[in-house]
């Protein structure tokens, strides 16, 4: 496919990033705040007042068909029901001003001078965002670790002319009061989390959007992984919106859509706690604008950079050439909603895919990323440095992003970063510790042994999300390496299904793609660690650090996935409820950890265990079952042991699971 | 037959000023194209093959045996009709045929050069004549060739004939023949005189195993003249242009019946004769022919009163091996299974030869007014269109160009002779810009076409006047609408002039709902600029188009594309390569595989996913049963 190329990181070449605020330390705020905003636009089109955009939706041919027909099925007037649809617009729809956009612009600009070193955003990608604003429709698609993410968008768009994004927010946010209407005012609009059976909302919301994709009324903006990653890994892609952004090209309604990856990468992320604590199962607070004021405190820390990378516009057109049929909708009216086709899903769905892959590629990784993969591997100072530098060389030969400043010994990059994560970790007796956080507070330390367990919990948490940071980097070659070790024989077909068991069991952990085995192979080949010919795979001996650094990154995962298996074919009870699960595992592994029979706190991460169990719901190992209010979980315990022991390499792969997948 | 003469005397007598109005439209539609040197009546002339008619040559009719001494044998229309830029670098169109012969156009040569970024001076002229060593000797089948002889019928192998009927009018055949460049070309030419010459004809095809290919008028765009490369046998291009007479008219059942042969413009002169007119004008109806009308389903500009092809046809003769295929009455309507006509309408020659065509007359409308209307921007405009076919109230036409075409249109406008006339001009123009808003990189202009009693015209005009305003469109006279209509039949010539300086051009139409009309538009008209600009076209390729006709459900747009190939290795290459992609835009957008131009060989690969596999295979059996031997092996649509 003609786009393939965008994403070879071959032929990458790395842009010069421009730091947004150099200026802003030496220049006026204020003068920034009223500078002359002149964005180029969609076809020279002067952008569309948001009421004119309400009653386009309202009058829609696409909404009046849906209120006609929930009218019909409910029984309900039409007015009664459009009124609804009204009320529902209401409730969502943005409304973009430029004065709240200069507020939060002056203030955040504040804001992030304390907060940060600087904030990179690369050059070319802005010029060719300027290009393609004013010939398609454009989406942007950011990754999301932080709440910072969307106005961080809104911020650098307006510093550099470009027009400003509608962005699709979770409803939670609404729940500010005045903070919820002044991002409504920067742009926001507010989806509700979920309304899987409301038609009418449905058709509100995607009418609203396609309105406008449709005339190219403003950047539209949203998060394929549909909320922040608390592990700082990419999630699994969400579809909806996605494929109503595509819905008018598919249906021709726009000559094409452009999808623009936007890769942020935080050195240091300002929620990196909460989030450790997240998983862990301390709920998060509710957003509230007075919990906004209260992380006060965060401001006067040091958060490092921010990296900003808008990636290469993708053409939807290009995408759907040759893998979509679009006369397939040409054949009924196209305000009739209609459920996509099977091969329309599927190229969506890869296409998400593709698109998390190119946030992936162009994260910027600092060298604490690598800090942080080695010290949860066990390391000691002098040999970090070493290490580090050893590592470094491996990540850029699979073809990372990495940022390492070349003009200063290692030794210094290792300590500057180590100074930057103060909050983390430790240096002592010649080793670098992770810092408990009880230790790292004032007061009693904790009492029960669980409640230490929970903080060194936090602490490694934090720090795996550093490391999930580049696990994209290392995740194929993790896999290829695992396969060789655990797979029976040398064989290739061997090794490859092994492989494809490992792809196939953690499909939802980590961001794979078909094509995977081929590319780790090349990759491992690349570095000398193994010897791939026709028939067989050999591992090099002078490769053995590289596999077994792989592995062991892999490690953590394979255990968390066993334990979950052990525990459903263990612990579980008949009538096991979904909502119970997470706690129910997390029991079981608190236990393993304090009998000593797992290594892995991570394994206590609700993420982790959130993954394994839609894995097994994938598989059918386990099966949802619709009782009354509560779905339970059915296991099918014959399977998920077998999975179990595949996992644990006590199986060869070829027998047991895969001729059942 | 013989009473033939006298209805036409009659009817001539009893409604004197119809035979005015029928030579006034004559001249405004296709002028005086080569004056009858007689009275030219209908004439009732027996079939006499067998005299081998010495006359046949001087006919009076406009398209001779030789037809290269009339028209151009590598671009449109009539050799004394020519584009060119003279001297002082204004455009001219030469002869005397047309409303813009020996007028000076002034902006031409601009608008030519700013759109295509081409050069007056950069020529790229064609071959003048045909190296006859060039064409292949011709392949004969003795034992044919003896029979053919022996019924006395006009034939000829004559490379300069021969090569004259191994093309239509696509871009890449007119391409080739410009450089000189010919491919496989029939073995002979015949011309049959009446239908059963054609019987004979086809008898001994199918006895001797020869392949024929039928040819009308030979304006094809679909490449459905061009013969196969892989065909082995010989082939003769049966040529019925001299198959054109009207047989007779029947003014009780308004109905006249004319051999397959006739081109365009005598038949509409010969019925004017008396009063009729079948009121079909396709664009290409000055060469075109009936019998090519049927076989291609063709659709007239103005088939809002008089119907398409299909509407129009009463009864026709096929000659096919099997023999020949005609119903038993001329009937408006019958209900006896799937109607057989629907297997002869756009067979495009893989069945037989049209011969005989029964077809409705009406008498000729006794008032004709053009008009225009202009809009702020097309959206404006195909909302206009689509009220207009929502209360069926459109005019004979109406047609919706595009802003390109608007400009286009505006190149073409001849040198105004007055001072009072330019002023005009300009406080038009700052009326419609300054006054009203419109900005001149939107603005579109619809043509339209009124016919009937002066009364109903005056109240229809007003109609339609009445919803355009309603989309904002300021009437811009009669004028404008006249010349719009000028242009298409002048286009064709204009490709010519455009590819001796390096532009090529094309054009290609499809038939979409009313809601996708925009759509395709936008999309079809950027697909092209896209893929020029990415297949190395220098400069911008221009990309326009037009809404042509409309229907109760949808409508007809026709599409122009034409870029400045220099420095491209194979321009043909390019071209043809875009013009697959925007069929490929269209379909993907919901438009048809072709409105009226035919399927050809042209557009073939596409057939079976527009008509199904069942479709096709339908189409297949009655193939296998009319012609099991191929013997009109011109392989279209299948």
């Amino acid at each position: 496919m003609a786009s393939k190329s965008l994403y070879s990181p071959m032929l990458k070449k790395r842009d010069d990033f421009e730091d947004m605020l150099e200026e802003r330390r030496t220049s006026s705020d204020l003068k920034y705040a009223f500078k002359c905003y002149t964005p180029v636009l969609y076809k020279g089109m002067p952008p569309c007042k948001t009421t004119l955009l309400k009653s386009m939706v309202l009058h829609s041919d696409q909404l009046r068909y849906v209120v006609r027909q929930v009218s019909k099925d409910t029984g309900t007037a039409p007015v009664a029901v459009q009124e609804e649809a009204s009320a529902i617009l209401e409730e969502m729809a943005h409304r973009l001003q430029l004065g709240p956009v200069r507020f939060f612009a002056f203030t955040l600009t504040k804001a992030f001078k304390t907060l940060f070193r600087s904030i990179c955003v690369n050059e070319e990608g802005l010029q060719r965002l300027q290009q393609v604003v004013q010939e398609h429709p454009v989406v942007l698609l950011p990754s999301h670790r932080s709440y910072m993410d969307f106005l961080l968008m809104s911020v650098i768009l307006y510093t550099y002319d470009l027009p400003l994004p509608v962005i699709a927010a979770g409803m939670d946010f609404m729940g500010m009061k005045i903070l919820g209407e002044m991002l409504r005012m920067s742009g926001a609009f507010f989806i509700r989390r979920s309304f899987g059976g409301d038609r009418l909302y449905w058709a509100v919301f995607s009418e609203y959007v396609k309105t406008m994709v449709r005339n190219g009324m403003a950047p539209m903006e949203f998060f394929l992984e549909g909320t922040r990653s608390r592990t700082c890994k990419s999630l699994t892609p969400k579809l909806g919106l996605l494929n109503i952004v595509m819905e008018p090209f598919l249906k021709g309604e726009v000559f094409d859509v452009s999808l623009v990856p936007v890769s942020i990468s935080y050195e240091r992320i300002l929620e990196e706690a909460l989030y450790a604590r997240e998983l862990l199962g301390v709920p998060k607070p509710k957003e509230s604008t007075s919990g906004l004021f209260k992380a006060r405190k965060v401001l006067s820390e040091d958060y490092g950079s921010i990296h900003v990378y808008f990636g290469q516009p993708v053409s939807v057109r290009s995408l759907a050439q040759g893998r979509v049929d679009r006369s397939q909708f040409t054949m009924q009216p196209r305000h009739i909603p209609s459920k996509p086709s099977e091969d329309t899903q599927s190229f969506v769905n890869d296409v998400a895919y593709r698109l998390v892959c190119a946030q992936e590629e162009n994260m910027v990784l600092r060298p604490w990323v690598l800090l942080a993969s080695l010290l949860l591997q066990g390391m000691a100072l002098e040999e970090l440095t070493q290490q580090a530098v050893w590592l470094r060389g491996l990540v850029r030969e699979f073809g990372a992003f990495l940022h390492w400043p070349d003009d200063k010994p290692p030794s210094e990059v290792v300590s500057d970063s180590l100074s930057l994560h103060v909050g983390l970790v430790r240096v002592a007796d010649g080793r670098v510790w992770l810092l408990l956080e009880g230790a790292a507070a004032e007061g009693p330390g904790p009492a029960t042994p669980e409640e230490r367990l929970l903080d060194v919990a936090v602490q490694v948490l934090s720090c795996a999300s550093y490391r999930n940071q580049a696990l994209h980097v290392f995740v194929r070659p993790a896999l290829l390496a695992t396969a060789v070790h655990s797979a029976s024989s040398g064989k290739k077909e061997e090794v490859f299904h092994t492989f494809s068991f490992l792809r196939n069991m953690l499909a939802n952990e980590f961001i794979l793609c078909p094509g995977d085995f081929e590319e780790a192979c090349q990759q491992l080949v690349r570095s000398g660690a193994l010897q791939v010919s026709q028939q067989e795979v050999t591992a090099m001996d002078r490769g053995q650090p590289t596999l077994s650094f792989l592995m062991a990154m892999l490690d953590p995962f394979l255990q968390g996935y066993q334990v979950v298996c052990r525990y459903l074919c263990e612990e579980a009870s008949e009538g096991l409820t979904e909502k119970q699960f997470v706690p129910a595992v997390r029991n079981f592994t608190v236990k393993l950890l304090l009998q000593g029979n797992l290594r892995y706190s991570e394994v206590l991460s609700s993420d982790l265990q959130k993954n394994a169990l839609a894995a097994l719901l994938r598989l059918g190992a386990v099966r949802r079952v619709n009782g009354g209010q509560q779905v339970t979980l059915k296991v099918d315990k014959l399977m998920v042991n077998s999975l179990e022991d595949t996992l644990g390499g006590k199986l060869p792969t070829q027998k047991c699971v895969l001729a059942r997948l | 037959m013989a009473s033939d003469g006298s209805n036409t005397s009659s009817s001539s007598s009893i409604i004197p000023d119809r035979k005015n109005i029928a030579q006034q439209r004559l001249r405004i539609i296709a002028g005086h194209l080569r004056k009858p040197d007689t009275d030219g009546g209908v004439e009732a002339l027996g079939c006499s093959a067998q005299e081998n008619r010495p006359g046949a040559a001087t006919n009076k009719t406009t398209v001779p045996r030789r037809r290269q001494e009339v028209m151009k044998w590598n671009g449109w229309g009539y050799n004394d009709s020519r584009f060119f830029f003279n001297k002082k670098g204004l455009t001219e169109l030469s002869g005397k045929r047309y409303r813009l012969s020996g007028l000076l156009m002034p902006h031409m040569s601009d608008w030519f050069t700013s759109t295509f970024g081409a050069s007056l001076q950069h020529t790229s002229l064609a071959t003048p004549t045909l190296d006859p060593s060039a064409v292949k000797p011709p392949f004969l089948n003795e034992a044919f060739m003896e029979d053919l002889k022996s019924t006395g019928l006009p034939f000829t192998t004559d490379p300069e004939d021969r090569v004259f009927r191994s093309h239509g009018h696509c871009l890449h055949e007119i391409f080739a023949l410009r450089e000189g460049k010919v491919g496989r070309v029939p073995d002979l030419v015949v011309w049959p005189n009446c239908h059963d010459d054609v019987v004979k004809i086809v008898d001994m095809a199918c006895k001797h195993n020869v392949c024929l290919m039928p040819y009308g008028g030979g304006t094809s765009v679909s490449s459905a003249l061009e013969c196969p490369p892989e065909e082995t046998r010989s082939i003769a291009s049966l040529d019925t242009s001299q198959m054109n007479r009207i047989l007779w008219i029947d003014e009780k059942n308004l109905t006249a019946h004319a051999e397959a042969g006739i081109v365009g413009q005598d038949l509409e002169r010969l019925l004017g004769e008396s009063g009729y007119c079948t009121g079909h004008e396709p664009d290409s109806m000055e060469f075109s022919s009936l019998g090519g009308w049927v076989a291609t389903r063709a659709s007239g500009m103005k088939k809002n009163v008089y119907g398409n092809i299909e509407d129009l046809l009463i009864h026709v003769k096929m000659v096919t091996p099997q023999g020949v295929v005609q119903k038993s009455c001329q009937v408006p309507r019958m209900s006896t299974g799937p109607d057989i006509h629907h297997f002869i309408l756009g067979s495009e020659g893989t069945l037989g030869v049209i011969t005989e065509v029964t077809i409705k007359i009406r008498p000729i409308p006794q008032h004709q007014k053009y008009g225009s209307v202009v809009f702020p921007n097309f959206e404006m405009g195909v909302a206009c269109l689509r009220e207009v076919a929502r209360q069926r109230c459109a005019p004979a036409s109406i047609r919706l160009m595009d802003n390109e075409q608007f400009k286009f249109g505006h190149a073409l406008k001849p040198q105004v002779s007055s001072v009072f006339m330019s002023f005009l001009e300009g406080l038009k123009k700052f009326y419609i810009t300054k006054v009203k808003g419109f900005d001149p990189e939107h603005i579109c202009v619809a043509t339209l076409l009124f016919e009937g009693d002066r009364e109903k015209v005056l109240q229809h005009e007003k109609q339609v006047y009445g919803i355009a305003a309603k989309f904002g469109g300021l009437a811009a006279g009669e004028d404008n609408g006249h010349m719009g209509y000028m242009l298409t039949y002048v286009i064709a010539y204009l490709r010519d002039l455009g590819m001796d300086h390096f532009v090529i051009a094309e054009s290609f139409e499809t038939s979409v709902p009313w809601d996708r009309v925009l759509d395709v538009c936008r999309n079809v008209k950027e697909r092209i600029t896209r893929e020029c600009k990415e297949k190395g076209v220098q400069f911008p390729a221009m990309s326009t188009c037009r809404v042509t006709q409309s229907y109760d459900s949808g409508a007809c747009i026709y599409f122009y594309f034409a870029f400045n190939y220099r420095g491209l290795s194979n321009p043909v290459h390019v071209f043809e390569h875009v013009e697959h992609c925007a069929r490929q835009e269209i379909l993907a957008n919901g438009g048809s595989l072709s409105h009226h131009h035919g399927v050809g060989k042209l557009r073939k690969a596409w057939l079976k996913e527009t008509v199904s596999e069942v479709g096709l295979g339908m189409l297949k059996s009655v193939k296998d049963y009319v012609d099991p031997e191929n013997i009109f092996g011109n392989r279209n649509l299948l």
